[in-house]
């Protein structure tokens, strides 16, 4: 009897595992048994290349590209998301705003890239404005080209993506319970420490853990301002497997797609002892 | 919040949102003899194979939208009802997508789609299959905030000892519920479907984003203008959605 | 936990399952190619040209990858072939590396939509003659050996010299690589992608290199001189595209001359030059997919790349086709469109097999620290 009622549910979640299946966990196997081979046999050295001192300084970039863009993008991106919500649904600023975080959460590579060198690159609409206004120039040492340019291209589309995802968690967020607090004599600030930030702290972290996945293992951007060197992981991945000078590099490219699991579930599992840590006092 | 800083928070925004935007309409419409000139958007929105993808694209859009939230929608509220312990799971398994790049999932579903294309021939609607994989992450985390702010324990007890079964459970009185989080999944599903590249690329579908990026080659003014015209479009789109989205959804509960 | 167990077990059984069946491939719907256009290595096997353009013309259609319209005048090459012979060209992937083009003939084995004719680097080009077949086009025996497999299973289709495009407009005009290092190129000089990944770029480095005492075997000074052009500022790690050129955001780009050259036909300011007097040179390589969706097609393609018409479209491109001395001796080279071709002062440097390799080793080595 005991054994039927606990295999009964795992049911329901059939369909999902197996679609999964076919067309997630396969590709994943293919790829994580490939980061263990080398011209056809079982080798180590793909994994001992991880640790070479210019994929270690690609792992360092990666992560912090991910996590500062994560981290900017989550803190704007909720900032737009208050300002709106509460904005009555049928509210046509509302809908605009969502439609065009929608598409900009998915805009990046060539087009993005150059629309921001059109901006504030050489030549760029502001590049020009200023210099003639201030006669500052705007592109200095081509800081758009290193860190501090690719963390302002990327949340161009992180900021909208953390709209399109935290937006539903901030809707939840009943009046009922700020009247209730406010009757009960909390003040604004004790309202929003005390009630709406626990209460939305699971949906907003899980939020900034997708933006900093996103971030972590784009790269067509990253392609288009930083084309020299890959300093970031997934650039790594696209040389590795598609360069035309230096061949045979698909096991590496494995190897790294399988250090980029293991980053993001060892995020993850940050992610869930924050939350277990701070959900105690919720059922 | 009051009102003057809110619209001050949008304008600022908005300057950062829409000055690459106006940048791109900027070069789209130069001429190399310095005036100024619509013929790159003309040639744009009147090509053939251009018009055509949209069709396909549109159609794309649908199909991966429900089967997605077919597939993932009772699942997550299954799991939140009955197996808790297996949320963790989920969500992990919801974020691999993202983790591994496009590039490399191609190399391993390859095998997958070598079938795919057996049973179900080689029309671009078979990439559905793929896209509603690469959407899992966005989906799930917008239907989970959407249900985390929803005690939906307590709901189904309830609905349960007035004598529902669990499928009346799920449709009548979680799913309209969520219907911020079904916006939400749907709006980036959309957008996704519109804007996805490397898969289609890679696995040699002509849908809209490959043809257009194929017609941008011939021209730098068109490739820009055909970038910019993609995201109108998807915005577009997206806000008529929500017009839809908003009519069919009750009043909230309590 | 007997329940869960099991519940493991089966997944792990599925899981496995699954796995190999995923890597056996379904049944051929296409009743496979049995052609005899899958084995013709000439025209005289299928009975002659006019049965090659009737077989083609029955399958209807040819599959290319990696041709941008603008490089080498694919674009103009294409269209010509395609309403000569009514034949649908279908292109993909116009932005794919050499190495992408193996890897979807790889991944797209048997499927109608894998590529039907590669057009490589070298590297990836000698690297693959496994995947290729031999085919030998009515004027085989009059392009020169060194640009040719004995058998046919690879044969040049066109080449160019690195050089450097700059906007007149913009910058001051560039006589050798050592000016790319002045003050009035800050920010401006870029490479057509990474050295370690694109054949352009390589051929960059080995320009550089042979500018500044090295050579086809040393290619350090060339490294050397793109840090010094990193820490004076010039070098941007951008990757050049047409539109970047148009806007004015990389006015100095290091290519082969007949991408440069297509740039000139768009954008009038845009100059280019061959510089120094050991020109760096390439050619690129020419094959046809053994496991081809549509044999006759690709071989008939062939045919016409090799012809005049096909030779010259590409010297319209400002490529050099690699028949160009013969045309010029038979007098079917078009002369106007090779007067426009930037003048080159002395004995190029062509990189053997040897000396790619050992420079590809010394770049994955040594380019991304240099750069950084």
């Amino acid at each position: 009897m005991r054994r039927a009622r606990s295999l009964v549910p795992l049911v329901g979640i059939l369909p999902f595992l197996a679609y999964l299946l076919l067309f997630l966990l396969i590709p994943t196997v293919v790829v994580i048994v490939g980061a263990f081979q080398e011209d056809g046999s079982f080798s180590l050295s793909n994994l001992h290349a991880l640790t070479n001192s210019a994929t270690v300084d690609a792992l360092r970039s990666s992560v912090v590209l991910s996590a500062s863009t994560a981290v900017i993008g989550g803190l704007l991106g909720a900032l737009l998301a208050a300002v709106i919500v509460s904005a009555p649904e049928r509210s046509l600023v509302r809908r605009a705003v969502l439609a065009l975080s929608g598409s900009l959460a998915q805009t990046g590579g060539v087009s993005l890239a150059f629309a921001w060198m059109a901006t504030i690159g050489l030549g760029g609409t502001l590049t020009t404005m200023v210099q003639n206004a201030l006669s500052l120039d705007l592109t200095g040492n081509g800081w758009l080209y290193a860190m501090p340019g690719l963390i302002l291209v990327y949340c161009y589309f992180q900021i909208p993506l953390m709209v399109i995802v935290f937006l539903p968690a901030l809707d939840g967020l009943r009046p009922q319970w700020r009247e209730a607090a406010e009757t009960l004599g909390a003040s604004r600030l004790q309202y929003l420490t005390q009630v709406a930030i626990p209460l939305l702290l699971p949906a907003f972290l899980g939020s900034l853990l997708l933006l900093f996945a996103n971030a972590f293992a784009a790269y067509a951007t990253a392609a288009a301002l930083v084309s020299q060197g890959s300093p970031i992981l997934p650039l790594m991945i696209r040389a590795a497997l598609t360069s035309e000078v230096v061949l045979g590099q698909q096991h590496l490219a494995y190897a790294i797609a399988l250090e980029m699991i293991v980053v993001v579930a060892l995020i993850m599992g940050a992610y869930a002892w924050l939350l277990r840590r701070s959900s105690r006092w919720m059922r | 919040m009051k009102p003057w800083l809110r619209w001050l928070i949008l304008l600022v925004f908005a300057v950062y949102f829409f000055g690459p935007l106006l940048s791109m309409l900027d070069f789209s419409t130069k001429t190399t003899s310095g005036g100024r000139s619509g013929a790159a958007w003309k040639a744009l929105v009147t090509n053939h194979q251009v018009l055509g993808a949209i069709g396909q694209s549109l159609l794309l859009c649908v199909t991966t939208v429900v089967l997605m939230l077919v597939i993932l929608l009772p699942t997550m509220i299954w799991v939140r009802l009955r197996l808790p312990r297996l949320k963790r799971l989920i969500e992990f398994l919801c974020l691999l997508p993202l983790t591994i790049p496009a590039l490399v999932i191609v190399v391993g579903i390859n095998g997958v789609y070598a079938w795919v294309n057996y049973f179900f021939g080689y029309s671009p609607v078979v990439l559905t299959f793929a896209y509603v994989v690469l959407v899992l992450p966005y989906a799930y985390r917008a239907l989970d905030s959407s249900l985390s702010a929803l005690d939906v324990t307590t709901l189904a007890e309830a609905a349960r000892s007035l004598g529902a079964g669990w499928l009346t459970v799920i449709t009548r009185v979680v799913v309209p519920n969520v219907g911020a989080g079904i916006l939400s999944a749907a709006f980036i599903s959309v957008a996704l479907v519109l804007g996805e590249f490397t898969f289609a690329s890679l696995l040699n579908y002509q849908t809209l984003p490959v043809v257009i990026d194929l017609f941008g080659k011939r021209d730098a003014h068109v490739s820009v203008a055909a970038a910019l015209g993609s995201i109108v479009f998807a915005s577009a789109l997206l806000l008529l959605l929500s017009f839809a989205g908003a009519r069919s959804r009750g009043r909230k509960g309590a | 936990m007997n329940a869960r167990r099991l519940a493991v077990a089966a997944a792990a059984a599925l899981a496995m399952t699954a796995v190999s069946a995923c890597s056996s491939t379904p049944p051929s719907k296409s009743g496979g190619n049995s052609s005899a256009a899958a084995t013709a290595t000439s025209a005289a096997d299928l009975g002659g040209m006019s049965k090659l353009v009737a077989a083609a013309k029955k399958e209807g259609s040819l599959n290319v990858i990696a041709l941008p319209p603008d490089w080498a005048n694919y674009g103009a090459i294409i269209k010509a072939f395609s309403d000569k012979y009514g034949i649908k060209v279908n292109s993909a992937q116009p932005d794919a590396a050499s190495q992408d083009e193996i890897n979807a003939a790889k991944q797209l084995k048997g499927r109608p939509t894998a590529p039907d004719v590669f057009d490589l680097g070298q590297a990836v080009a000698l690297a693959n003659t496994d995947l290729f077949a031999p085919y030998k086009v009515s004027d085989f025996d009059k392009i020169p050996s060194q640009f040719k497999d004995a058998d046919g299973t690879w044969v040049n289709d066109y080449g160019g010299y690195m050089s450097i495009g700059y906007d007149s407009k913009k910058v001051p005009a560039v006589k050798s690589v050592s000016d790319l290092l002045k003050p009035a190129y800050k920010g401006k000089v870029a490479l057509n992608g990474d050295p370690t990944q694109a054949g352009a770029a390589f051929s960059g480095v080995v320009m550089a290199a042979v500018a500044n005492g090295g050579s086809a075997d040393d290619i350090s000074p060339g490294v050397k001189f793109f840090s010094q052009l990193k820490k004076a500022g010039n070098f941007l790690p951008v990757d050049p595209t047409p539109a970047t050129i148009e806007s004015g955001q990389t006015p100095v780009v290091i290519d082969w001359d007949y991408t440069n050259a297509a740039e000139t036909a768009k954008l009038p300011s845009w100059k280019v030059v061959v510089p120094g007097n050991q020109p760096v040179g390439g050619y690129y390589y020419q094959a046809i997919n053994k496991d081809a969706p549509h044999p006759a097609a690709a071989r008939l393609w062939e045919e016409y790349l090799y012809s005049a018409e096909g030779q010259n479209g590409f010297l319209a491109g400002g490529a050099r086709p690699v028949l160009a001395d013969q045309m010029k001796t038979d007098g079917t080279l078009d002369t106007a469109d090779y007067a426009k071709l930037p003048a080159v002062k002395g004995t190029p440097v062509l990189l053997t097999q040897d000396q790619n390799t050992k420079a590809a080793d010394y770049l994955a080595k040594n380019w991304a620290s240099a750069v950084k």
